[in-house]
């Protein structure tokens, strides 16, 4: 996008260059101030929302773990987000195969519609899938959950594993189905390996969507199930103690554990494969 | 968080296709599960929000199975809920602009630089994505309260007697959501900012340009569209966002979200809540078609003389 080293605007004279500099910082600031204030206020040593904080402790993090609403709503999060990732990957896996591959009437169609559950708000959504479970009744319960985050999550799917396929030649598939394989051992041998990173990040964006989707959840979720964010919403609604502000550190140290090794699993993956 | 860097929508249309007979039908096997799941999960609910909305609510929570435009008269007839329909556009406005002001320098600049920093500095832009929004609420909660950080500063330093009024109120929900969304307005514009070329700035100051004028004439109109699309996606966000006006609001920011959730869950009238959301998916349907015509436009002014020099 840029890429021409040397190329100064003669315009842009000293004192316009001090005064955009600190504009800048001042945004970075705006941008990150919750953050880091979240990351303070998580070693306060009150029991009530204030800042700065008085005193240092880890009291919140170990109340983190007292709490039980907290506790079973990580229990709930985890096992929602896996079994919807799983679902995610049988119902989107298959679907960007044929819409990369295959030449069909109404390609483009299907391709919008399998995207457009990205288009409506989450708000909608929620409404609708209680209105559609609870008669059944589904509400405040594991499977209920994970059919409410499907639809939002089978579109960030289809999206990694098309571009995954995107890469992989057919041509290569093609020579193995004429030396004799089956279309399913080709596609197991051949191609499956190629596009397995994509794949991988396709399943861990659907987990990680489920693990932190709340507007949804709030809907269709009871006193049974509550998943991870709802449980923290609630909480905040009522009081807001630093023992939040842990919980938001220790998601974020999480989120950066998963992506790191998603990374790293890949990048070692890739480079195994090129050497 | 939502999709770190995910793909784009083009990748899924670039056809490596194999033409083969009877490809239709692998088509239709391949496609079955997921066009089940998108059945279950999603189309058939939006439909019965629908069907919803044309009921009519009874006594106690009853619900009349009815096919008439009851519900949406009594909505529509009615002064509240004209002015949650009027402040969830105007949240949203309030946001879209402040987002775009905020967001643009830093765009800009991610776009333009050749430091070997930027790497780290379109991360650190993106990074909020990885914390859900109800942990960045939260810390604007311990900011813009009474006894929080610029509360505390300003009677601090003396400069106010009296804590201002930054949470439980507009202001608030409109300072937290544009940090909110200030990283999706960053992603969108660098995206959109590709036709941004250097060489042209320099040109354009060589040729005796003052730097505003560069900036009008050149910069400007070649950012525009990044700047609609992320106008378009910031705008489309903040009319369904519901936890920040529900914490930062503190129960006196009414927005169709938070009322369609209320109605649905507190107040048991879904037939009201099924018409609130038809009422918002029309004003996204709006939005849509505005952002169409606007982007016409742009595409007209950009494309024309070019053309015509053809």
């Amino acid at each position: 996008m840029t890429g021409h080293p040397g190329v100064r605007a003669p315009w842009r004279t000293r004192l316009g260059q001090v005064l955009w500099g600190a504009v800048l910082v001042a945004l970075y600031l705006f941008l990150l101030a919750p953050i880091l204030v979240v990351l303070v206020e998580s070693f306060d040593n009150a029991t009530y929302l204030r800042f700065p904080p008085e005193g240092f402790t880890f009291d919140a993090y170990r109340q983190v773990f007292g709490n039980a609403a907290f506790r079973t709503g990580i229990q709930v999060s985890a096992v929602t987000a896996a079994a919807t990732a799983l679902l995610a990957l049988v119902a989107g896996v298959p679907a960007a195969l044929a819409l990369t591959r295959l030449r069909f009437r109404g390609r483009a169609a299907v391709e919008a519609a399998f995207l457009s559950p990205l288009l409506v708000p989450h708000i909608v959504l929620g409404l609708a899938l209680l209105l559609i479970l609870a008669p059944i009744p589904l509400t405040d319960t594991y499977p209920g959950l994970i059919v409410a985050h499907l639809g939002v999550t089978v579109p960030y799917v289809v999206r990694t594993v098309s571009a995954a396929l995107a890469s992989a030649d057919p041509r290569a598939e093609e020579a193995a189905r004429t030396l004799g394989a089956s279309g399913f051992t080709a596609f197991r041998r051949i191609t499956l390996p190629v596009i397995r990173p994509g794949l991988f990040s396709g399943g861990v964006i659907a987990f990680l969507l489920s693990f932190d989707e709340t507007v949804i959840s709030l809907f269709v979720s009871g006193q049974n199930t509550v998943p991870l964010p709802v449980a923290v919403l609630q909480y905040v609604e009522y009081r807001s103690d630093p023992s939040v502000a842990s919980l938001s550190v220790l998601l974020v140290l999480l989120s950066v554990v998963v992506v790191v090794a998603v990374e790293r699993g890949i990048g070692l993956r890739r480079s195994l494969r090129s050497g | 968080m939502t999709a770190p860097a995910a793909p784009t929508v083009s990748a899924v249309s670039a056809p490596v296709a194999v033409k083969a007979r009877g490809s239709g039908r692998h088509a239709l096997a391949l496609l079955a599960p997921g066009i089940v799941a998108l059945l279950l999960t999603y189309a058939m609910p939006l439909l019965w929000v629908v069907r919803m909305s044309v009921n009519e609510s009874g006594q106690g929570g009853t619900i009349r199975q009815t096919v008439s435009f009851a519900t949406f008269a009594k909505v529509l007839g009615s002064a509240h809920w004209w002015n949650v329909i009027g402040q969830t556009v105007e949240l949203g406005v309030l946001v879209t602009v402040c987002t775009l002001v905020v967001s643009y320098p830093v765009a800009l600049f991610l776009a333009r630089t050749t430091s070997r920093l930027r790497g780290l500095l379109v991360a650190l832009a993106v990074t909020p994505l990885l914390i859900s929004s109800v942990a960045r609420t939260f810390g604007w909660m311990a900011i813009l309260g009474n006894q929080g950080l610029v509360n505390k500063s300003l009677t601090g330093l003396g400069l106010i007697d009296e804590p201002l009024r930054l949470a439980n109120n507009l202001t608030g929900v409109v300072i937290a959501s544009t940090e909110i969304y200030m990283p999706f307005a960053i992603l969108a514009m660098i995206s959109g900012f590709g036709r941004l070329d250097p060489e042209l700035e320099h040109a354009a100051a060589s040729l005796g340009a003052p730097r505003h004028t560069v900036f009008r004439r050149v910069v400007l109109p070649l950012t525009l569209p990044g700047v609609l699309t992320a106008a378009l996606l910031v705008f489309v966000l903040s009319l369904s966002g519901y936890v920040t006006p529900r914490l930062i609001g503190g129960g006196r920011v009414f927005v169709l979200a938070t009322e369609i959730y209320d109605q649905a869950t507190t107040a048991l009238d879904w037939p009201v809540a099924a018409v609130l959301s038809v009422l918002l998916l029309a004003v996204f349907g709006v939005v849509i078609v505005v952002y169409q015509r606007a982007q016409k436009v742009l595409e007209a002014r950009f494309t024309g003389p070019q053309e015509a020099r053809s």
